[in-house]
């Protein structure tokens, strides 16, 4: 160990001030500070002890990811067998998906990578372990089939227009890994929507289980619409069906938010509220079911919750220390408005077949406002304490 | 004794328009129509042409009636001039250009409320005679359509593959899996453009606005 941080240093004394690696400093910090722990201490107050700072945190996020990124790539490899009519072979499952999988997450980080260095070089501050966490949490929004050079733009637009614009890591507006996608979204809509991208066959049409509900005549009923098409509650629960890579799997998600809610990353509030948002709208939706209305208004509430993006979006992207609201009662008001939204882009909306990353996005840009009235209504409660007790 | 045609002065009102001044980067002004009618380089290049036909005309007229026109009334006047300029070239496309007529639709109309026309006579054409008055015009009326083509450009490039209804992008790129871009042919497309062109200009110029 020691020799290896020598080694290190001795590399890193190229990287200083006056040497001829001066401008890619940067890079050198960070590969430092991820490998051994900073022996630098802040030099201004507040001087906070604690072993978490922000680059645990960040792994702790990358963590909390792993079953999800592993279920995606075996759910991967299952789909392309299942759709080729072959045996499943578990070996195989985690073969073929980690050959669809893996480019995408390297792609991923890769170009959004040459941009983060860029910007740090640029404008001469540390290379953030915050892209750690966007860069995977975008693959794993994306499609098995997408075209890697999609995925590559969409990163970059994601962490220059998401992130570095705003001023880096803290300061964004947009969750960046959503706003990667929501570039891929708008601007090669034919890779990331419709019924002929889940599966990375070529060819191979598959509806997901949103576009099945949504499809279903009105009037009729939903469930058996899904059931018919081979998606029962339980499937959909553990994730073996067609979707984005990493978001089939609600039990997948489950698992990070009780790392992330142990660890204390994030915050249980902002997914709860995500939960009740999306339980209320489709409970008002399964009030106002009949036979001419859309079948995905008599979908059982607790339906929604496993569907398509959802448990990602509220264990993942919505809570998101950045760009979420940053007050308890905001993140409650914030979490509650992305479930309700997200349900109703989802039901009512034929153009959008899922709405969580829209919801999101949208809700992103009301956080600071949410803030504003919480912080503001509580002073207000205060000012009237203190005007009771001078009268 | 007269000035020169082309004096220091001159030429610096030439280039606060084109550059240090340019009323879509600087100013951001005419922003609507720089993001509605850039989805193609041919409607770009016709409406950047009205507008600075438009804003160098209007100036020298309303230069030359500077001090006849009452200064309670003059928003009105410069309203009348500005429209009855507009007016023209819209019967004039309608006879020559009547498909490229019907893409700008109310647009060319629309030239009338343009900040960047009312901007000019306000701020300059009110006050100066007519020759400094129509540099200054043409350089703010060249100014902004140099963003627009630069705008058109990159938007009918990679949101249709074609330029000026050529096919630019050749079809082996599409048949090794080349898409089209579908954000650039929305107006958020060109939104983001702008911003890069703003983002450039002011980098180079080091131009900071102050908080």
């Amino acid at each position: 160990m020691k020799f290896l941080q020598d080694t290190l240093h001795q590399a890193g004394k190229l990287f200083e001030k006056g040497r001829p690696l001066e401008k890619l400093y940067p890079l050198y910090e960070a590969m430092d500070t991820f490998l051994f722990t900073p022996g630098k201490t802040t030099p201004k107050a507040p001087h906070v002890r604690d072993h978490v700072d922000m680059k645990r945190v960040m792994i702790f996020v990358v963590i909390a990811l792993i079953p999800a990124t592993l279920m995606a790539v075996y759910n991967t490899g299952y789909q392309i067998l299942l759709a080729k009519g072959l045996p499943i072979d578990p070996a195989q499952c985690w073969k073929l998906g980690a050959f669809k999988v893996l480019p995408i997450i390297l792609v991923s980080y890769m170009a959004g990578g040459v941009w983060e260095v860029l910007f740090a070089v640029m404008r001469k501050h540390e290379i953030n372990e915050g892209f750690l966490v966007t860069g995977i949490l975008y693959a794993l929004t994306l499609p098995p089939s997408i075209p890697l050079w999609q995925a590559a733009v969409g990163i970059s637009f994601g962490v220059v227009f998401g992130k570095e614009i705003f001023g880096g890591t803290g300061m964004n507006v947009f969750n960046p890994a959503l706003t990667a996608r929501a570039f891929v979204f708008f601007a090669y809509p034919a890779s990331i929507s419709g019924s002929k991208v889940w599966v990375a066959v070529d060819g191979y049409t598959l509806a997901t289980p949103l576009a099945v509900a949504a499809q279903a005549p009105r009037g009729s009923s939903a469930i058996e619409a899904l059931n018919h098409a081979g998606f029962t509650f339980h499937n959909l629960f553990l994730g073996f069906i067609p979707g984005s890579i990493g978001e089939t799997s609600a039990l997948a998600c489950l698992i990070g938010l009780a790392f992330l809610l142990i660890t204390r990353v994030a915050s249980w509030r902002t997914t709860l509220g995500c939960v009740l948002g999306m339980l209320a709208m489709s409970t008002v939706f399964y009030l106002l079911r009949g036979p001419d209305r859309l079948a995905f208004f008599n979908l059982p509430p607790h339906w929604h919750l496993v569907m398509g993006g959802f448990a990602f979006g509220a264990v993942f992207m919505a809570t998101d220390p950045v760009s979420s609201a940053a007050t308890n009662l905001g993140r409650w008001i914030y979490g509650a408005l992305v479930g309700v939204l997200a349900t109703l882009i989802r039901v009512i909306n034929p153009a959008y077949p899922e709405g969580v990353m829209l919801a999101i996005l949208f809700m992103n840009a009301f956080a600071p406002l949410i803030d504003h009235y919480v912080v503001e209504a509580n002073v207000k409660k205060r000012l009237t304490r203190i005007a009771v007790k001078n009268v | 004794m007269p000035e020169a045609l082309l004096s220091k002065k001159n030429q610096k009102i030439v280039k606060d328009g084109l550059w240090d001044a340019n009323p879509i980067t600087f100013q951001i002004l005419g922003i609507c129509s720089a993001l509605a009618v850039t989805t193609q380089l041919k409607t770009a290049i016709v409406m950047s042409l009205g507008l600075t036909i438009v804003t160098s005309m209007s100036n020298v007229i309303i230069s030359l009636m500077r001090h006849f026109i009452p200064s309670s009334i003059r928003i009105i006047v410069q309203l009348t001039v500005v429209s009855a300029v507009v007016i023209s070239i819209d019967q004039v496309l309608r006879a020559y250009m009547f498909d490229v007529s019907k893409q700008l639709s109310v647009f060319v109309g629309l030239i009338i409320t343009n900040c960047i026309v009312m901007g000019r006579l306000e701020a300059f054409a009110m006050s100066n005679p007519p020759w400094k008055s129509f540099l200054d015009g043409l350089a703010n009326g060249l100014g902004y359509s140099a963003i627009l083509v630069m705008i058109g450009i990159i938007r009918e490039i990679f949101g249709a593959g074609t330029l000026l209804g050529f096919h630019v992008v050749p079809q082996w790129m599409y048949a090794h899996g080349y898409a089209n871009n579908g954000m650039m042919v929305l107006a958020p497309g060109a939104f983001f453009l702008l911003g890069i062109i703003v983002w450039i200009q002011r980098a180079i110029s080091g131009y900071a606005e102050s908080a």
